[in-house]
């Protein structure tokens, strides 16, 4: 191997980190607010690359419907919960107007923008918005009620909601595949090596990513509310600050990340409907090499992980996924040796 | 009440009585989850499937397998159970067909598999493959690489069964043509990049590339080899003849060899090749019934469904009844004993030792051209 085969591979391998990176965020900040190992964080991924692969067919993609479904059975939910609970018609109507208003204005947008072709970004846009939404709606549904249940219980609901969205996925989407178009058509070479366009901005898109987090972590009330959430959920209940509302804007922020990683990822590759989980996998190795809970780690580990897979594939294809998952193996064992403590129940 | 009962009885009696006159076909096919888009076509070109055959009425029994072996096993138990069907079409997926195999086999019931199952030879002694084996494929693909004049492969394909078989395949008929393969390769359908094993084959430098990958997947690896510069002649897989080669890859796929079944390129075929009437035949019938550009592989597999019933039901009728044991061994031996046929993928030849069957006639090279396969003459 010479210097600039290593030098290519190492650009590949830190373009696929920088992609598992955002989805290694995504999952320590769940894990931390709401303590939901979030498996189907890959999902968000192919439902953004393939929502803006049909706006670009000129076609209205499957999420809208999908979309527009779970803000209905969320509805739905409202009202049983409030007719419970006895609450006024005002009451329940107000809560009613709350859940539909987004997911309705942005379908009937999206229905309504589909044939019309819009520019590129606008369409990624449009994406953004339309994939955002079901972060909250998912964790109004499936987590919700169950925010006091052990970590365990979570898991297992968490493998449920992968295997529902897995499957309406190929539903909504098709068992196709789709490649987007570049975002930008550039190419710097320096020597062998050679980067595109779409490498640099998946670079500077997960930077500045991750600069906002941390911005949002550090400077903004909601944000510190959050880390609040996350250390200490009853002190912070003590404290005013709604544990259910941090969960959902926990959900609609991972959303709205796997959908940006869905948009970068789309030119470089060809998507399928479950083309997510691997992807998001990764994402959580990279996510447990962090311990589930420091940002930092969780990045370096994103950066590893994609190394690893280039390295791994350029010297034993065949073996590359029984490199990058046996490689959580040491790291577990380190984590456990180094900070011993008892199963918690 | 019991009035209504003796009346419900005599009806099953009736029903039962009518059914065992004709010839009875289960059909098991993938109408819905990812195996749909293979197993709705066939079931439109049953539609055009004969009423009569040698004087006798045939019924279709169609069940739906929703693409799991779990299903396709119980719909078959179902057939040769309850509805004592005389042979099997089906299923349109390889691991629902594999499934089905040993229920078809425990009940002596000839399968006529739409998909390349791999059982053993010996094992397969009720089964028979519709679709042409990889090895009738790589034939055709080697004597176009050896017209060309290619001296070494790099090998690029998915790390699953279809992969593995292409290996193997094309090892054999390296050696046999005096090709070597310098590199192999492997790859995930849902890989995010194939960047690296481009690198490698690429620094390989073979006169040719053979990417062995399906449908959408197929065009992903071919990009990446592109990318890295890569100028020599590159292979593709009979999975990958279909549009989305071309969707996805764009110009990087232009120049692309294919290698496929004659059905779908019918009237491009040249008139020597033997299977050029039976695919136009094919191709009009299916296409008037479902619009223009409707064509599929798939409903091939049950256009010579067809002509296979044609040939062994009336040998089989001599032999026992329709619905008895005798009349479904008759039909089985039938099809070893059915001699050259043409089909509308290829001429196929099933003898007792070999149930893929087709002869080495089968396999034509296309050509991507302007966005479009070509037949290479």
């Amino acid at each position: 191997m010479d210097f600039s085969i290593a030098g290519i591979l190492a650009i590949d391998g830190l373009t696929s980190g920088a992609i598992y990176a955002l989805l290694a965020l995504a999952t320590v900040l769940l894990f931390a607010v709401t303590r939901v190992i979030f498996i189907p964080q890959g999902e968000f991924v192919a439902f953004g690359a393939l929502t803006l692969a049909l706006f670009q067919t000129g076609k209205v993609p499957g999420t809208v419907w999908f979309l527009l479904a779970l803000a209905g059975i969320t509805a739905l939910s409202d009202v049983v919960n409030g007719i419970r609970r006895s609450h006024d018609a005002a009451r329940i109507a107000k809560q009613l107007v709350r859940t539909l208003a987004v997911p309705v204005v942005i379908s009937l947008v999206a229905i309504w923008a589909a044939p019309r072709g819009w520019p590129l970004l606008a369409q990624a846009a449009l994406t953004l918005a339309l994939v955002t939404p079901f972060g909250n709606l998912i964790y109004r549904l499936a987590y919700e009620s169950l925010a006091d249940a052990s970590v365990l219980v979570l898991l297992i609901v968490s493998v449920g909601v992968h295997f529902a969205l897995v499957g309406l996925g190929l539903f909504f989407f098709g068992a196709e595949g789709f490649r987007n178009p570049s975002f930008w058509d550039e190419r710097f070479a320096a020597g062998a090596v050679s980067l595109t366009g779409q490498t640099l901005i998946i670079f500077v898109a997960s930077l500045a990513l991750i600069v906002m987090l941390w911005l949002f972590f550090e400077r903004t009330l909601t944000g510190k509310a959050l880390r609040a959430t996350a250390v200490n959920r009853a002190g912070a209940r003590l404290m005013g600050i709604s544990s259910n509302g941090a969960g959902r804007l926990a959900f609609t922020m991972a959303a709205f990340i796997g959908a940006l990683s869905g948009l970068l990822i789309g030119p470089t590759t060809t998507v399928f409907y479950d083309s997510g989980f691997l992807i998001g996998l990764k994402g959580f190795v990279a996510a447990v090499f962090a311990g589930l809970s420091s940002y930092p780690l969780a990045l370096v580990g994103a950066l590893g992980v994609g190394l690893l897979e280039s390295f791994g594939s350029f010297w034993a294809s065949s073996f590359k996924e029984v490199i990058v998952f046996s490689s959580i193996l040491p790291v577990l064992l380190w984590r456990s040796l180094r900070d011993p403590h008892t199963e918690e129940h | 009440m019991k009035f209504r009962k003796t009346l419900l009885a005599l009806a099953v009696m009736a029903a039962s009585a009518a059914a065992l006159a004709d010839v009875n076909v289960g059909v098991v096919l993938s109408l819905t989850g990812p195996g749909s888009g293979l197993g709705i076509p066939m079931q439109k070109q049953l539609a055009l499937f004969p009423k009569e055959i040698a004087g006798e009425k045939i019924n279709l029994i169609i069940l739906d397998d929703a693409s799991d072996p779990g299903k396709g096993v119980s719909d078959t138990r179902r057939l040769v159970t309850e509805d004592h069907v005389d042979l099997i079409l089906g299923s349109c997926l390889t691991p629902v067909a594999a499934a089905m195999a040993p229920v078809t086999a425990e009940s002596k019931t000839l399968q006529v598999a739409a998909s390349p199952v791999g059982v053993p030879p010996g094992q397969d002694q009720w089964l028979f493959r519709l679709p042409q084996g990889n090895d009738v494929m790589a034939h055709a693909m080697f004597q176009h690489m050896k017209k060309l004049g290619v001296k070494t492969i790099g090998f690029l394909g998915y790390t699953d069964a279809y992969g593995e078989l292409w290996l193997k395949a094309a090892t054999a008929e390296a050696e046999k043509n005096g090709m070597k393969i310098v590199a192999a390769e492997r790859f995930a359908r849902t890989d995010t990049s194939v960047t690296p094993q481009a690198l490698k084959l690429t620094s390989a430098n073979p006169d040719a590339m053979l990417i062995v990958a399906s449908g959408s997947g197929a065009a992903m690896p071919e990009k990446a080899i592109v990318e890295r510069g890569y100028k020599g002649k590159i292979y593709q897989t009979h999975a990958a003849a279909t549009p989305d080669l071309v969707r996805i890859g764009g110009k990087d796929v232009e120049g692309t060899y294919v290698v496929s079944g004659p059905a779908v390129v019918a009237e491009q075929l040249p008139d020597s090749h033997p299977s050029k009437k039976a695919s136009v035949d094919f191709v009009t019938s299916y296409e008037k019934a479902n619009g223009a550009g409707s064509r599929n592989q798939f409903a091939g597999h049950s256009y010579d469904f067809a002509i296979v019933m044609q040939k062994i039901v009336p040998v089989a009728l001599k032999k026992g009844k329709p619905g008895t044991p005798e009349f479904r061994a008759a039909l089985r031996d039938a099809m070893e004993t059915m001699g050259r046929t043409i089909f509308s993928h290829g001429v196929m030849n099933w003898t007792k030792d070999d149930h893929w069957g087709y002869t080495n006639e089968t396999g034509v090279m296309l050509k991507v051209e302007g966005g479009k396969f070509v037949v290479e003459k």
